[in-house]
């Protein structure tokens, strides 16, 4: 190989590299010592995702153990009272009959519960973060550049250090959906706070405001279109992340997909995907209606 | 010529103030390490020099003034001059680099921060040039916003916050939001909030700049009338003189930084101390700035006090009405502020007093 090299000597024309045999090394230490880590905790591990556990496998055997009717009828009842929108109720109606009518109604609900609970989590997790961000320059700057990492790094990359510390289940595909879902609504959450009218902010100080109720009463009700759109970007990625996640062993719609993609089952691919893309947008429209029905009283009166 | 006649009328009678509001010696400079260049901008080091050696930006210089309470002080000077600094720095929203803002003794520059929330609830609000209401709160509830913060009952607050939304000329909008309001209404609330709040302080920053003309001179006219019932001490930030000599009992002008000038309107209007507040003044209309107890003279030993009788506070303007109707005579007595015949005017004096441009 060095013959296309212009001729130069092997230094300089193969990257001065550490050896295989060095790699290899640097590779097996880094592996087993994380492995008798993770060993080493594993009780303790246990432990703190019990009740990740607890939460999830309720609300599956919620969702997927109570009867369809009655299941559609609480879907069609929340996207209605968040919405209240006729047509949003009428299609998210449509496209739950015609799940079913596929035969995917409980991989579906399976799916809902896994996303309903990272959904959950994201937000409880993103919001105090976003507000930390939000309140100090240099929380930010430590916060930011994870923030990239997590949403840039490959998540077939992450799922090995969760699959070593939780192993295969679904616990450990709920937290790789969660780990991509959070940035967004911290993002949003900081970004927010942050673009609160400065003048308004002046105000809440000049009368006496405590940070505390700087919070509750301004900032928070002010960011709160953004924090919708932070709670919509965290449902949808937590939807784009259930295919990847069932590589570790989450089931419902997104392990069809993989068997599909595994198996080259062209029909029962697309019937999958297009489950997931119509609770995706159901789901969407619905919380982005929510959002501006908060936003009441920036409308205009015309009288 | 005339202008040193002028001053060699009677002292001009003033109303004894109480400082409400002591400013002393105060410095701002902005910037990572203000405390470095204070000692150097005290030495004379100017604006432009600091800013281009050290990047650090000079918002006041030297500042010290008393602005009298229960009265309207009005902060003037252009854009840039550091009137939203030198408001900010009395309610504690900007810290000095050096100097004392007294208010009842105690320094707020000095204040724990505990301190300085106690402050801020219960002695000063304020008003702010954009309104700066909550978009989410009704108009009632933006006005009992101040007492929320200070803990009071909605039950209790309501009831205060309904009576000013109601004198500011608001009644029946209480449930509209923001949104929904004009620009003249939504100050109009801006200044509700600030009056529920009762402090003894009230801080207004270009607070009906926003404003076009009729509504202005509408809230200006709000604020006086409301002013003689609660008595507030009042800082009111503009750059229109006309608007600071209509509100203002004292006026401060300030300049890069620097008080220019400061004293009394018809003062400043009859003895501008430099070009800078000369270029000011030059357009208003002396009429109905100047009082006649400015340009009032001493009776003329061995005449009688003239027949017509005027208040020291009377304008020029209305002086001119009063003596072209007065049956016989240009003259007229001025009165003192207890009543007593203090001094005598002419038509020419008063003619004079409106026309005079040095
Ligand atoms: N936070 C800051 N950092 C640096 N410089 C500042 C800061 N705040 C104000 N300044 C500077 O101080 C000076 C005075 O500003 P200030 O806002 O008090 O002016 P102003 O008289 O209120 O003007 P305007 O009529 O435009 O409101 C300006 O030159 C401004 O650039
Ligand atoms: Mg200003």
């Amino acid at each position: 190989m060095a013959s296309s090299c212009w001729g130069l000597s092997e230094s300089l024309c193969d990257f001065p590299s550490l050896s295989n045999k060095s790699l290899r090394l640097m590779r097996k230490t880094i592996d087993d010592g994380f492995r008798d880590l993770v060993r080493q905790f594993s009780d303790q591990i246990d432990a703190a995702t019990r009740p990740l556990q607890w939460f999830l496998n309720t609300l599956e055997t919620l969702f997927t153990g109570t009867p369809w009717f009655v299941m559609l009828v609480l879907i069609l009842a929340a996207v209605w009272f968040a919405s209240r929108s006729v047509k949003i109720a009428v299609g998210t109606g449509a496209a739950l009959l015609a799940i079913g009518f596929f035969g995917l109604w409980e991989d579906t609900m399976t799916t809902l519960a896994m996303v309903t609970v990272a959904t959950l989590i994201s937000i409880v997790l993103g919001l105090p973060i976003g507000i930390l961000a939000a309140r100090s320059d240099r929380a930010q700057r430590v916060i930011m550049p994870v923030l990239d990492v997590m949403q840039t790094l490959p998540s077939f990359v992450y799922l090995i250090p969760v699959v070593v510390i939780f192993g295969i289940g679904k616990v450990p595909g709920l937290i790789a959906v969660v780990i991509y879902a959070t940035p967004p609504m911290i993002r949003l959450t900081n970004l927010g706070i942050r673009l609160v009218d400065k003048e308004v902010i002046e105000a809440a100080d000049a009368f006496g405001s405590s940070p505390r109720q700087k919070l509750w009463n301004v900032q928070l009700p002010l960011a709160l279109p953004t924090l919708m759109t932070g709670v919509n970007q965290t449902i949808m990625m937590s939807l784009a992340m259930v295919v990847v996640a069932s590589m570790v062993g989450v089931g419902g719609l997104g392990k069809n997909v993989l068997q599909a993609i595994n198996n080259q089952f062209f029909t029962m691919g697309f019937l999958n995907g297009f489950a997931l893309v119509a609770i995706a947008i159901a789901f969407d429209r619905a919380s982005q209606a929510f959002g501006k029905r908060l936003q009441k009283h920036a409308e205009v009166l015309d009288d | 010529m005339t202008e040193t006649d002028l001053t060699q009328t009677l002292s001009p009678d003033e109303e004894e103030t109480v400082p409400g509001i002591s400013i002393r010696n105060l410095y701002k400079i902005f910037g990572p390490h203000p405390e470095r260049y204070v000692s150097a901008v005290r030495e004379g080091m100017t604006k432009t020099e600091l800013n281009r050696k050290h990047h650090h930006s000079l918002g006041l210089r030297d500042i010290t003034t008393d602005l009298p309470a229960g009265k309207i002080s009005v902060i003037m000077g252009l854009s840039g001059s550091g009137k939203s600094t030198l408001l900010r720095h009395i309610n504690g929203l900007i810290a000095p680099t050096a100097g004392e803002v007294l208010i009842d003794g105690e320094d707020v520059a000095k204040m724990s921060p505990e301190a300085l929330r106690a402050f801020r609830r219960h002695k000063t609000a304020m008003v702010f040039q954009n309104f700066a209401l909550l978009p989410h709160r009704t108009v009632l509830e933006n006005a009992v916003y101040g007492l929320d913060i200070q803990g009071e009952p909605r039950a209790s607050s309501t009831e205060k916050a309904q009576c000013w939304i109601e004198r500011v000329g608001l009644k029946g909008y209480e449930n509209r939001y923001p949104a929904q309001l004009s620009g003249g209404m939504q100050q109009r609330v801006g200044l509700a909030r600030a009056l529920t709040n009762d402090a003894p302080i009230l801080l207004m920053d270009e607070a009906f700049s926003a404003l076009d003309p009729l509504i202005r001179m509408d809230m200006q006219t709000v604020l006086l009338d409301i002013q003689k019932e609660v008595s507030k001490t009042i800082v009111f930030i503009t750059h229109d003189l006309d608007e600071a000599l209509r509100l203002g009992d004292k006026i401060v002008i300030l300049r890069a930084g620097e008080i220019s000038q400061q004293g009394l309107g018809e003062e400043i209007v009859l003895h501008p101390a430099n070009d800078y507040v000369r270029a000011f003044v030059k357009e208003v209309n002396r009429g109905r700035v100047v009082r006649l107890r400015s340009i009032a003279r001493p009776k003329p030993s061995g005449e009688d006090w003239p027949g017509l009788q005027l208040p020291g506070a009377t304008t020029l303007e209305g002086a001119a009405h009063q003596l072209l109707d007065a049956p016989g005579g240009s003259m007229a007595t001025v009165l003192a502020r207890n009543g007593s015949a203090r001094g005598v005017v002419s038509m020419d004096d008063v003619m004079r007093g409106m026309l005079s441009q040095s």
